[in-house]
């Protein structure tokens, strides 16, 4: 025993650096006096090290041997026992990790993996101890810990953890410090001096628990915690991938902001997101139809639109995608790693993954261009003008079947000179389909090539054929309109050649056509064309796509048969992008073509198509402008999919059909839940499910305190870190499910705690006890987040609008950084209060999100960002320096700085409270007033360069203060906002 | 506060960046954490705070730094690197059914013909490299290139198969290449960033800035897009008006205030956020000097093809592609600046340039008509950069990589017309076979690996993986492929993915 702490010593000094921080011993250096426990202390060595080979991957387990089930690894096997409870000389586990015998050391070395000295011995004393088993420790119950009377449990627990490690907590922090952390924390803004002031001069816990209700009850708190919320929903405004074309998905994050204001519970928050669509319809339509705008929440998967893409293939991404980031929002685990096989190291079968996804398989979304299902959002004034044009649309519909009938009746006699001829074959070479109609008619369907050639065979009886008639007929297309042509925008044609030919048994005879004439052509598209012989020439129809038309064309030798003949014609469209003829009819005439004309329209039926094709653009207009937000909708009953394993991930290799259900290890579905998503959700916020409080819980102590009780947020899983203070986190989920799923009340449980309102100083003996505050030895210190430290800025330059919701905006960027592939879609700086909104507002397009966002650690909404690893690098300096929205700030500060009060002293003085809101410190505004007394010579002298900086500014210069002086201000407000404390919250 | 105290105060709270790094090889704690915890503990400067600053590698290295040329859109192996007379002989046949069996294409329907290879070739060199007329500078080097005629993807989408190159998964959210790389070598210049990206081609490529992103590393290690209109990166000058000695007097003014703050907060991230300041301000005389070509003598412009100032009109327009022109030097500046970068210890410098999907399906994306250009356009530049690379004693230890994210079938795409016409001739994605070539630091020189089947469709020798590509790499920059990760969400994380599957091309190596 003597040997071994000796030897413990001398690796003690390393691992205590090596393992300070790291996952999963951040918890504990443990004393030897503490028995070892099995969840926290030894299953991530073992999870870590062996269950690759020997855990719940069927797949890769070696010798039969698992060590993730107690009676696995306790029972008696031919070499003995693997672990023996009580005796470590007798354990096979322990003879092999200590092997110096690279053939039977544990792990092999092939595993790259080696145990330290610490982890052995912790496996040597838990044998020693009993070998006593249990789950990992986020999957056991939660316990509310047992609590002394009369304090704030938050402070009980977080004081026993600290009296381990010989502290206490810190005083409170000083007011003005307090006010400006409570604001900068529930509702991302400042305080403003005056606010903090009046509390600084009532500083009582009665005054302090104001503020906090207010706050809580103010609707910029919903703004700022939306951001969390919708950086785990990979919320974005673009569709994602190659072409990343916009997407509108903004009320989503109305509601968000909304549920948050409104303070709704967890459970209904979750089940509404999950399965707003599968709930029982509320009679409420508004309420119906915020559930439904809920569902947008998974519908923030990508949408690949690149050409050539598999659908299927991004359909089944996006299915994959909701199945893991339900799991790691809710649940902080990894299901990812089942998509191929069983998972390694937490009990997630490959089998269990697609069961699981089995539930989240049966939407009608499938990575369509048109996003669809979508929920039209219709303002009531909208809702009238739909109905205005639905309505106008029939009365124009019905007068033109009036109209038309008396002109049919009226060309009656003319139909008379034209005989349809009855297509025998019908041919289209290049894809479309083409059927005779009974009215001798000939439509195409089916594939839209962008080119194709129609070839006709006519049957002509014996007589004289004087001309041939080719009649182009419309069709009703899906929006209402008529068209001529299948080319999807103007539905036009373009004739490129027509060409005939007499087929004889003696072979085919080209017939010549000439004297072509139209009832109506295009500008520079004359029905001559059809016959010039070239084929890049021809005959179209645009702007008139939308009614019939009628072109001659007389046989240059008329045709004079004595038996009945077949008569080939050819009508070959060449224009590309599917200009080619819906629907078209063919004729000939028998009497002397110089009689022969096309039909003219009546003036008054003309008119009446030009009104109709005028309205059906402005309904198309009207539409285009409506909101679509995608949602989800399950499949009709007969149309649901059967669930497959997918081998290797491979949407190609299925497998087996599953079984739809949630993975074993985390509980049944509760009692009548359905098995589909709705069952889903009320099996996340079941009482009985451990991790989805304790991984709130967390979300919301973590960006209270900068770093969550269990640091790594994403992973409550084998591998992740364990808690610090594991009792703290249990009372934290506890409350939060006993309370109601409050968010609003746990965040004041936690704010009203001491730990919470600490002094942020770090003291030596904190640094050394405590250095990363995973203890809350002190008040937590970090920068803000990138949204924080933009809308700080123009908070306290008093040009940040207040304006809430509603279509994301484009606040300035430099130039030139959209260039996304095949997207025309361009950036557009905002002016107005546009320009000014909460960063929560800033258009997010995924492949080039909005720059100084993600240099502060902000994400594009690619995959859910669980939590953004804060970084403090040279480039956030830059754009705090230089970006011209923060120069705006500076002038907007430096007027206030201004207006406020006249000496250079005050002013600077006024800048820094406006910044800062506590009191300035004696001496403090020394750097700035040299540095304004320096940047007003250097601009006297050279006057050209204030006016630059006033320009770029934007400044509005106060009355009375010469240009060279207000510029001195912009440099002296502009180091103001970089200065830490200010990007700090402290 | 007294200095020493300062100093500790830094060695044990560091950036949050910095602890996680301590976190690579997960729990077995890789070399890699050990040696720069060691270092650490040896005293290291305050600049230690810094993600950035260099790290030894894990194994020796063969190859210090980076220079990726990649090719968006996917360049035709066919008309370049692969000499297939057979091709010629079923020129405008139907293509065998075998080739089409259970096979997905982007765009080919029906039975598509085989398409001849549209360029002579000829064998060049020692080695008798086979290299169309396309590319009659790259001819000229190919002596010093390993060209791998077998590279293999499963992904036949732009977007998706170009993250699978670059970030080893077909999926957003992964950290890129010279993400990895950065966060496991740091780099030298403290002054620059350590991974540098130069788009050419008028386009972001398809995968957009995901390509150079960090995933679930910090942002710290993603790469840093250096354009060559407006500021090199993004607001690094000073705003107008406010010059270079103005700003250095607010971040004096900046400096003594953030000092007394940290005096009263003891707080060591307020003394990195001085440091990164100062860093800022020497970044807006590195960045800007680095970028500026019009410096380096004729001869070396010429031996790119360079010409400094040179904005193309391709580059700001919607559709670049029928504005190329052969002369255009903007790709040649940027492989001109890549190696300036390099010089300047820059770790990772990633070229992409747009526009080389030749399907032929409409203008400016032919391979009779488009290729030419585009090649005209990178043939000089690529060739001088190597050679100039040589000259400069750099090839040896720097890695260059050159290809697209596939390849393009030995079928014509099966439009609707199916004979040829001018302008319109192309070839569809195809992923069973391409051709991507590397030199330099520790890569053999005048190598043809692997070899494919008479008509180019499969590998018949050595088929190399993106994952065989991405250990490779990996390996000679000293970075052991399989236990390089990083922990997250449950996983030890690497560039190779969950599997070994990716086996490091022994085949390839010097």
């Amino acid at each position: 025993m003597k040997r071994h702490t000796a030897f413990c010593k001398r690796w003690s000094k390393l691992l205590l650096l090596v393992l300070a921080g790291l996952a999963p011993f951040s918890a504990t250096v443990r004393s030897a006096a503490e028995p070892v426990r099995f969840g926290r202390d030894v299953l991530p060595i073992l999870s870590a090290n062996c269950f690759a080979c020997h855990g719940p991957d069927e797949k890769n387990r070696k010798v039969g041997l698992r060590l993730d089930v107690e009676a696995d690894a306790k029972a008696k096997r031919r070499s003995g026992v693997v672990i023996a409870p009580g005796e470590p000389q007798k354990s096979l586990l322990l003879a092999r990790i200590t092997s110096t015998d690279p053939d039977a050391v544990m792990p092999p070395p092939s595993a790259h993996k080696q145990l330290s000295p610490e982890q052995i011995e912790i496996i040597r004393r838990w044998i020693a101890e009993g070998a006593s088993w249990g789950r990992h420790w986020s999957f056991e119950p939660v316990v509310r810990p047992a609590l002394p009377a009369g304090q704030n449990a938050i402070d009980a627990l977080v004081k026993t953890a600290l009296a381990q490690k010989g502290l206490a907590l810190r005083p409170t922090a000083a007011p003005h410090i307090l006010a400006r952390r409570l604001w900068l924390d529930l509702v991302g803004l400042p305080p403003t001096p005056e606010i903090a002031d009046k509390f600084a001069a009532d500083p009582s816990p009665a005054a302090y628990e104001r503020m906090v209700d207010e706050l809580l009850a103010k609707p910029q708190f919903g703004e700022h915690w939306a951001r969390m919320w919708l950086d785990l929903a990979r919320y974005a405004d673009t569709k994602g991938y190659e072409k990343d074309l916009g997407r509108t998905i903004w009320p989503f994050r109305d509601w968000v902001v909304n549920a948050l204001n409104a303070d709704m519970p967890l459970d209904q928050f979750t089940t509404e997101q999950l399965a707003g669509d599968l709930l029982p319809k509320p009679a409420d339509e508004k309420l119906a139809e915020q559930r439904l705008i809920a569902t947008a929440f998974h519908r923030n998967t990508m949408t690949n639109d690149e050409g050539g893409t598999d659908n299927e293939e991004f359909r089944v991404a996006a299915v994959k995608d909701r199945v893991d980031t339900t799991v790691q929002v809710w649940m902080g685990l990894t299901m990812g790693c089942a998509k191929c096989h069983s998972h390694k190291y937490d009990p997630i079968s490959h089998a269990e993954y697609y069961g699981f996804y089995a539930l989240f398989n049966q939407t009608e979304d499938a990575d369509l261009y048109t996003d669809v299902p979508v929920l039209e959002l219709l303002t009531p004034k909208e809702q009238d003008e739909r109905k205005y044009w639905q309505e106008h649309l029939q009365k124009l519909n019905r007068k033109l079947t009036e109209l038309e009938d008396v002109a049919s009746k009226a060309s009656e006699s003319g139909a008379r000179q034209w005989r349809t001829l009855v297509a025998a074959e019908v041919l289209a070479k290049d894809g479309a389909t083409l059927t005779a109609q009974t009215d001798g008619s000939v439509a195409a369907s089916g594939k839209a090539p962008p080119e194709d050639t129609y070839v006709v065979t006519l049957t002509l009886p014996a007589g004289t054929h004087t001309a041939l008639r080719l009649e182009a007929l419309p069709e009703k297309l899906s929006s209402g309109q008529f068209g001529v042509g299948r080319n999807g925008g103007t539905s036009n044609f373009v004739l490129s050649e027509l060409t005939a030919e007499l087929v004889e048994a003696a072979g085919a005879r080209p017939v010549t056509l000439t004297n072509a004439r139209a009832d109506f052509a295009q500008d520079k598209k004359p029905v001559a064309a059809a016959i010039d012989g070239d084929e890049k020439t021809g005959w179209s129809v645009n702007p008139r796509t939308h009614e019939a038309h009628t072109a001659l064309f007389d046989f240059a030798a008329p045709l004079r048969l004595t038996a009945e003949a077949k008569l080939r014609v050819t009508l070959s469209q060449q224009a590309g992008d599917t200009m080619t003829l819906r629907r078209f009819r063919l004729a000939t005439s028998d009497i002397s073509s110089a009689l022969l004309q096309p039909p003219t329209i009546s003036p008054e039926l003309r008119a009446l198509h030009d009104e109709l094709a005028a309205a059906y653009t402005a309904q198309a207009k009207f539409n285009d402008s409506l909101v679509r937000l995608p949602v989800m909708r399950e499949l009709a009953a007969d149309k649901q999919r059967v669930t497959k394993i997918h081998r290797r991930g491979s949407f190609l290799d299925l497998g087996d059909a599953v079984t739809p259900g949630v993975p074993a290890a985390f509980g049944a579905l509760p009692a009548g839940a359905p098995l589909n998503r709705l069952g889903v959700a009320q099996w996340l916020v079941n009482r009985d499910n451990p991790l989805t409080p304790r991984v709130w819980a967390n979300r919301i102590w973590a960006r209270l305190f900068g770093v969550g009780i269990v640091e790594t947020e994403e992973d409550f899983g084998a591998l992740g870190s364990a808690p610090t203070n594991p009792a703290l986190l249990d009372y934290l989920a506890a409350e939060y499910r006993d309370n109601g799923w409050s968010l609003k009340k746990l965040i004041r449980t936690i704010v009203l705690s001491d730990a919470y309102r600490q002094a942020s100083e770090v003291t030596a003996s904190v640094r050394e006890a405590d250095p990363r505050n995973l203890w809350q030895a002190r008040g937590a210190r970090f920068r803000l987040s990138a949204e924080a430290i933009r809308d700080q800025a123009l908070a306290v330059s008093g040009l940040l609008s207040a304006k809430m919701g509603g279509p994301p905006v484009m606040p300035p960027q430099p130039a030139g950084l959209w260039r996304s592939t095949y997207n025309g879609k361009s950036w557009i700086d905002a002016e107005g209060e546009d320009r000014f909104r909460r960063g929560l507002y800033t258009y997010l397009k995924r492949t080039t999100p909005y720059p100084t966002m993600t240099t502060f650690d902000g994400g594009s909404g690619e995959v859910g960002q669980i939590r953004r690893i804060r970084t403090n690098t040279p480039l956030q300096a830059l754009v705090t320096l230089n970006d011209p929205v923060y120069l705006e700030a500076a002038a907007g500060l430096a007027r206030r700085m201004l207006l406020a009060t006249t000496t250079a002293d005050a002013r600077a003085a006024q800048g820094l409270r406006l910044a800062l809101i506590r009191p300035v410190r004696p001496g403090e505004t020394a750097p700035l007033l040299a540095l304004w007394k320096d940047a007003q010579q250097s601009f006297a002298a050279a006057p050209e360069k204030a006016e630059a900086l006033l320009k770029t500014s934007r400044a509005q210069i106060p009355d009375g203060v010469s240009r060279n002086e207000f510029a001195a201000w912009i440099v002296t407000a502009n180091t103001i906002l970089n200065l830490d404390e200010f990007l700090t919250r402290n | 506060m007294k200095k020493t105290e300062t100093t500790s105060a830094l060695a044990d709270v560091c950036a949050v960046t910095r602890r996680h790094f301590f976190k690579t090889g997960g729990l077995s704690l890789g070399a890699l954490a050990l040696q720069s915890l060691l270092g650490r503990e040896a005293g290291a400067s305050p600049q230690s705070g810094n993600p950035l600053a260099p790290k030894a590698p894990m194994l020796t290295p063969k190859a210090k730094r980076v220079i990726y040329l990649h090719m968006a859109g996917s360049p035709s192996q066919l008309e370049l690197f692969e000499h297939k007379p057979e091709l010629a002989k079923l020129h405008l046949k139907d293509c065998p059914p075998s080739f089409l069996e259970g096979k997905r294409f982007a765009f080919i329907k029906g039975t598509p013909k085989i398409l001849a290879g549209q360029f002579k070739f000829k064998q060049h060199g020692q080695s008798g490299q086979w290299v169309s007329e396309l590319l009659p500078h790259f001819a000229n080097v190919a002596d010093k290139t390993c060209v791998i005629r077998t590279v293999q993807t499963d992904q036949f989408n732009h977007a998706p198969a170009q993250l699978f190159v670059h970030t080893g998964s077909p999926r957003l959210g992964n950290p890129s290449l010279g993400a990895w790389v950065t966060y496991g070598l740091g780099s030298v210049n403290e002054n620059l960033p350590g991974f540098v990206v130069l788009l050419s081609g008028g386009k972001t490529p398809d995968g957009g800035k995901s390509l150079w992103g960090s995933g679930f590393l910090p942002s710290v290690y993603q790469g840093v897009q250096c354009r060559t209109e407006g500021d090199p990166v993004l607001y690094l000058g000073n705003p107008a008006g406010l010059d270079r000695d103005m700003r250095r007097r607010t971040l004096d003014a900046l400096k003594q205030m953030n000092q007394a703050e940290y005096e009263h907060s003891g707080d060591s991230e307020t003394l990195t956020r001085i440091a990164q300041y100062e860093l800022a301000y020497r970044m807006q005389v590195s960045v800007p000097e680095v970028m500026d070509i019009s410096k380096e003598p004729k001869h070396i412009l010429d031996l790119y093809g360079a010409k400094p100032g040179f904005v193309s009109p391709a580059e700001s327009a919607d559709d670049p592609r029928i504005l190329y022109k052969g002369d255009d030097p903007t790709f040649a500046n940027n492989c001109l600046l890549a190696r300036r970068l390099i010089e300047n210890g820059v770790r990772f410098v990633q070229l992409y340039d747009w526009g080389w999907d030749h399907h032929g399906s409409s203008p400016g994306e032919s391979i009779d008509e488009t290729l030419p250009i585009k090649c005209q356009q990178i043939d000089r530049a690529v060739s001088g950069l190597l050679l100039d690379l040589e000259q400069r004693g750099l090839l040896d230890d720097t890695l260059v990589v050159w290809g697209g994210e596939f390849g393009r079938t030995p079928m014509m795409q099966n439009n609707v017309r199916t004979e040829l016409r001018k302008g319109y001739v192309g070839r569809d994605h195809h992923t069973s076979a391409y051709t991507m070539w590397l030199a330099g630091g520790g890569i053999k020189r005048g190598l043809a690996y692997g070899q494919t089947d008479e008509f180019g469709y499969y590998p018949v020798e050595h088929p190399v993986s993106i994952r065989d590509l991405q250990a490779t790499i990996q390996h000679l920059l000293g970075l052991d492929p399989y236990r390089f990760s990083y922990a997250y969400q449950g996983l030890n994380n690497r560039l190779i993915g969950p599997t070994d599957e990716g086996k490091i091309l022994n085949g390839i190596l010097a």
